[in-house]
């Protein structure tokens, strides 16, 4: 019925400011704000109001809705003006979060509408959770429901801060005192408990327009601001300079077209800021190097680089790194670096969220899969009764839990910066539940990351590239392990593998577990609790030399699992591996680059690695 | 940071999300002023460079200054340049300037079909060759699972629920009340086989904030934007038939903000001129759902 309206770019036809001064408008920020609040306790009114008071409609579109009312014998609504899809109309409920823009003589809005039925509260999290305001609007009539106590959880929980609580429908109680008291006493109570602390309280009417653009006659008891008043004097978000400085890695890039060899760390900035000449770590690898510059394209050139800018920086060392690195500056505070971590998380999914079942968690810029370890409680956000024996989190609701990650991430804990702690989980290629990282608990790799962080915190480059080696030993350097149960042929075939490479003028060595057992491993007691971690973690150390000096190591293994692949992994580039298996099964779970079932000789294992490596571009391959 | 730098950087940030999620991805672009923002915010996304294909419907009734623009920017900026369009309808005639349909059903055929059917790869698609500046067929048909559009939320109704990433089944269908929810920069980037996304970077942007940005960042703009002495300029482009040129006397992109600001047009819908707009009650939304721009 209304579904041209075009809601958009609208500006106040009797605006008398000049030219001059709406470009001032243009510097100050426009403000996102989001109006939440239980189903038909009149949010749409609210704004089709505000619109119409403000003169924010283009014109006779207020006549033209009023008009067709008429004729369709059906009382006027403002919330009739922002409707503006057929399903709504037909349904009468917002579904989704619109957008409408609109301006005061102060500055320009957008006003994210948030749908209060509760089917719809993933499309109120997407739209508040972009606002740096938010107006939470009550019924007077109907009092506290569900959904205001749970939209008041979610704007908590999503890190809003600006929240004004609009006592709507006074027209209906007979704008009186002592039962808009009696709201807001049970409101702000509630409130509390969840640590908002709203910026005001206002008794309204949508419909009628008491205190929205002007002041009610009909609440004189009423001495605080219009709605109108409240919206000016939020404040638009603060960019956190004064923090770390933060970037999750988005991409490397390299476009050779033209010639253009600049190799380009792209992201966005976080919180702090960088200068050229800025020592930088990557964690959770730990890599370090400096910025040498600072791109850009169609802008002068930049010296330093702040928050909220899409940027990118080139580096003086060339280092391996990939996107889900959280970039960090030396000498500030670090992020924490784990798998496990305890949450506060809401979830939204169809299908609740269980104990061992794989997910994929999303922070930053860095997927991985994960589970739900420990659940310690669900809250009900709609009335914040807990339970603690639950098995699952369903729908809406709100929990308190432990999750493993398949790898560490690099994070910072909620309240110390909120960009950086917040992550979401996938399930089923669905986003299905938000939360925040309340603490950074300990895994089983912890001990070897430590080291692993502080080593490359530690090391010396060499002013020989990586990339330099490579290209003058005509390979790239890389750990091969073969593994494999008990005499299949591991180590015949990697002494094999290493003289066929020999011979090819290859720089290559094969490392005998028993060279190192009794070297490197002398000082480790046979049969102590984390021998075979710490003889890994070892082998790991010296692997990740030996690929520095540019050689391909060959190394044997028997029958290795996934955490010991971790654990080499967590010292070791792992696309810098490959990962060979001899003998028809193989017997862990473990993914394998190369599975050699049918075991002819030692010189047929060694001529299938080979190959291998030429596919992977380890080795060049002739014609 | 001002208001459009907040916007540039938003847009920069999606646009790597997209190029870093989605293995077959490219960009529409129809010449006009919102994707020509785009394909710029690309540049600056890129560092200079466009690393995607960029593809355009060609309905063959754009208005030719446009298709003589799309290819001049395409051999400067040296674009990876492809279009797609309904040769059948075109040969049979099955068009509104032909008398045969009406323009719902025009837009339909040489717009939606013709973008289902080359974004899937079903229907040849036309690549530029940079050494000769002609076009090719080409023999790569696999379909794109990312689609990036410079649809702007401000736009007209149904365009304000968009999504960042909105997901498209494989009828190309839009399901409003069922959209991913997106928060705290994570968007939808998984999806299940045989459905793609829709990338929309300017979501945010309004039709002010473009000339804005056209005026700082000086992006050239095909030059039917602007009032060439008979006092009439396009706000808006599209086919030569169904969009006409608005009364205007902006004959530069300082002109055409003054007018949107405080101008005769701070308060008349920009797609004002499209016929198409103003056939049915839900006409646009329809199209939308079934996959049109």
């Amino acid at each position: 019925m209304f579904n041209n309206l075009s809601i958009g770019n609208i500006q106040s036809k009797n605006d008398n400011i000049s030219f001059e001064d709406k470009s001032k408008i243009q510097k100050d920020n426009n403000l996102k704000l989001v109006i939440a609040g239980h189903v038909d306790h009149g949010k749409s009114t609210v704004i089709g109001r505000l619109l119409a008071d403000t003169n924010s409609l283009p014109e006779g579109k207020l006549e033209q809705v009023k008009e067709k009312c008429r004729r369709n014998s059906k009382p006027f609504e403002y919330a009739f003006l922002l409707d503006a899809l057929k399903d709504e109309q037909a349904q009468g409920i917002t579904i989704d979060s619109a957008r409408i823009f609109f301006n005061t003589n102060h500055r320009k809005y957008i006003i994210l509408d948030a749908p209060g039925h509760i089917e719809f509260l993933k499309n109120m999290v997407t739209g508040a959770a972009r606002a740096e305001a938010a107006l939470l609007v009550i019924d007077a009539d109907e009092g506290v429901q569900e959904n205001s106590r749970r939209h008041a959880y979610m704007l908590s929980m999503l890190g809003i801060k600006q929240i004004a609580v609009l006592v709507n429908k006074m027209d209906l109680i007979a704008y009186n005192y002592s039962s808009y008291q009696k709201i807001e006493r049970e409101f702000r109570a509630f409130l509390k408990k969840i640590d908002i602390n709203p910026l005001a309280f206002i008794p309204v009417s949508g419909m009628k327009g008491d205190n929205i653009a002007s002041k009610s006659e009909n609440m004189t008891w009423y001495q605080g601001k219009t709605v109108l008043e409240q919206l000016d004097s939020f404040e638009n978000d603060k960019l956190t300079i004064d923090k770390a400085f933060r970037m999750p890695v988005q991409d490397i890039y390299k476009f050779t077209k033209g010639g253009d060899n600049r190799r380009i760390v792209a992201g966005s900035v976080i919180s702090g800021e960088l200068k050229i000449g800025d020592e930088v770590v990557f964690y959770p690898s730990g890599k370090k190097s400096t910025v040498k510059s600072i791109e850009g394209f169609n802008e002068p050139h930049q010296k330093s680089v702040a928050v909220g800018k899409a940027t990118g920086i080139t580096l003086k060392e060339q280092i391996y790194i990939t996107r889900g690195e959280l970039l960090s500056k030396v000498g500030e505070e670090k992020p924490e670096c784990t798998s496990r971590v305890r949450v506060s998380i809401f979830w939204l999914g169809k299908k609740p969220m269980e104990k061992g079942k794989e997910y994929y968690l999303k922070l930053g810029t860095v997927k991985t899969k994960v589970r739900l370890e420990e659940l310690e409680r669900v809250i009900d956000a709609s009335n914040l009764n807990q339970e603690e024996n639950r098995s699952e989190i369903g729908r809406h609701d709100v929990a308190e839990c432990v999750l493993k990650m398949d790898k560490a991430i690099a994070f910072d804990l909620a309240g110390q910066l909120e960009e950086t702690s917040r992550f979401v989980i996938v399930d089923d290629f669905e986003i299905a539940g938000g939360g925040i990282i309340q603490e950074a608990l300990s895994d089983s790799q912890s001990w070897v990351r430590e080291k692993v962080i502080r080593r490359n915190y530690k090391w010396q480059k060499s002013r020989i590239a990586r990339d330099e080696r490579a290209e003058k030993y005509n390979q790239k350097p890389s750990l091969i392990i073969i593994s494999g149960q008990e005499d299949v042929g591991k180590k015949p075939t990697a002494k094999a593998l290493e003289k066929m490479l020999f011979d090819d003028g290859k720089i290559v060595y094969f490392l005998g577990i028993g060279n190192l057992l009794y070297g490197v491993d002398a000082d480790i007691k046979n049969g102590a609790n984390n021998h075979r971690e710490e003889h890994f973690r070892r082998l790991a150390e010296v692997s990740n030399l030996m690929l520095d000096a540019g050689a391909i190591l060959i190394v044997t293994a028997v029958e290795l699992n996934t955490s010991d692949l971790d654990l080499i992994k967590t010292a070791v580039n792992s696309h810098d591996m490959e990962i060979v298996w001899l003998g028809d099964k193989i017997s862990k779970d473990i993914d394998c680059d190369l599975h050699i079932t049918d075991y002819k000789s030692d010189q047929d294992s060694a001529n299938r690695i080979k190959e291998l490596l030429q596919e992977r571009g380890i080795i060049f391959k002739p014609w | 940071m001002d208001h459009l730098q907040k916007l540039e950087n938003r847009s920069i940030h999606i646009l790597r999300e997209a190029y870093s999620q989605f293995n077959n991805l490219c960009m529409l672009w129809s010449i006009g002023k919102d994707s020509t923002v785009m394909l710029w915010l690309a540049r600056k996304a890129f560092f200079g460079h466009v690393p995607l294909p960029l593809v355009h419907i060609d309905t063959n009734y754009q208005i030719p200054e446009m298709i003589e623009h799309r290819d001049n920017l395409a051999m400067e900026w040296e674009l990876d340049m492809i279009y797609g369009e309904n040769g059948q309808a075109l040969e049979t005639k099955s068009t509104f300037p032909d008398g045969n349909l009406n323009r719902i059903q025009c837009c339909k055929q040489l717009k939606s079909e013709a973008l289902r059917n080359t974004l899937n790869g079903s229907w040849p698609r036309y690549r530029i060759n940079h050494d000769s500046g002609k076009y090719e067929v080409e023999k790569d048909s696999e379909p794109y699972t990312g689609v990036i559009v410079g649809v702007r939320a401000d736009e007209e109704g149904s365009r304000s629920k968009e999504r960042y990433f909105s997901p498209r089944d494989q009828n190309n269908d839009w399901d409003i009340g069922e959209q991913p929810p997106e928060f705290w920069d994570q968007y939808k980037t998984d999806f299940a086989p045989g459905t793609h996304v829709r990338i929309h970077p300017l979501l945010d942007w309004t039709e002010l904030d473009i000339w804005e940005y056209i005026e700082r960042e000086k992006i050239p703009m095909v030059s039917l934007y602007f009032d060439q002495g008979d006092g009439k300029r396009y706000r808006s482009l599209g086919c030569a038939p169904c969009t006409s040129p608005v009364e205007s006397d902006a004959k530069n992109v300082k002109d055409i903000i003054e007018e949107l600001k405080t101008g005769k047009f701070s308060n008349i819908a920009e797609r004002s001129g499209r016929e198409q707009d103003k056939e049915d009650g839900g006409g646009l939304e329809e199209l939308r759902k079934d996959g049109y721009m």
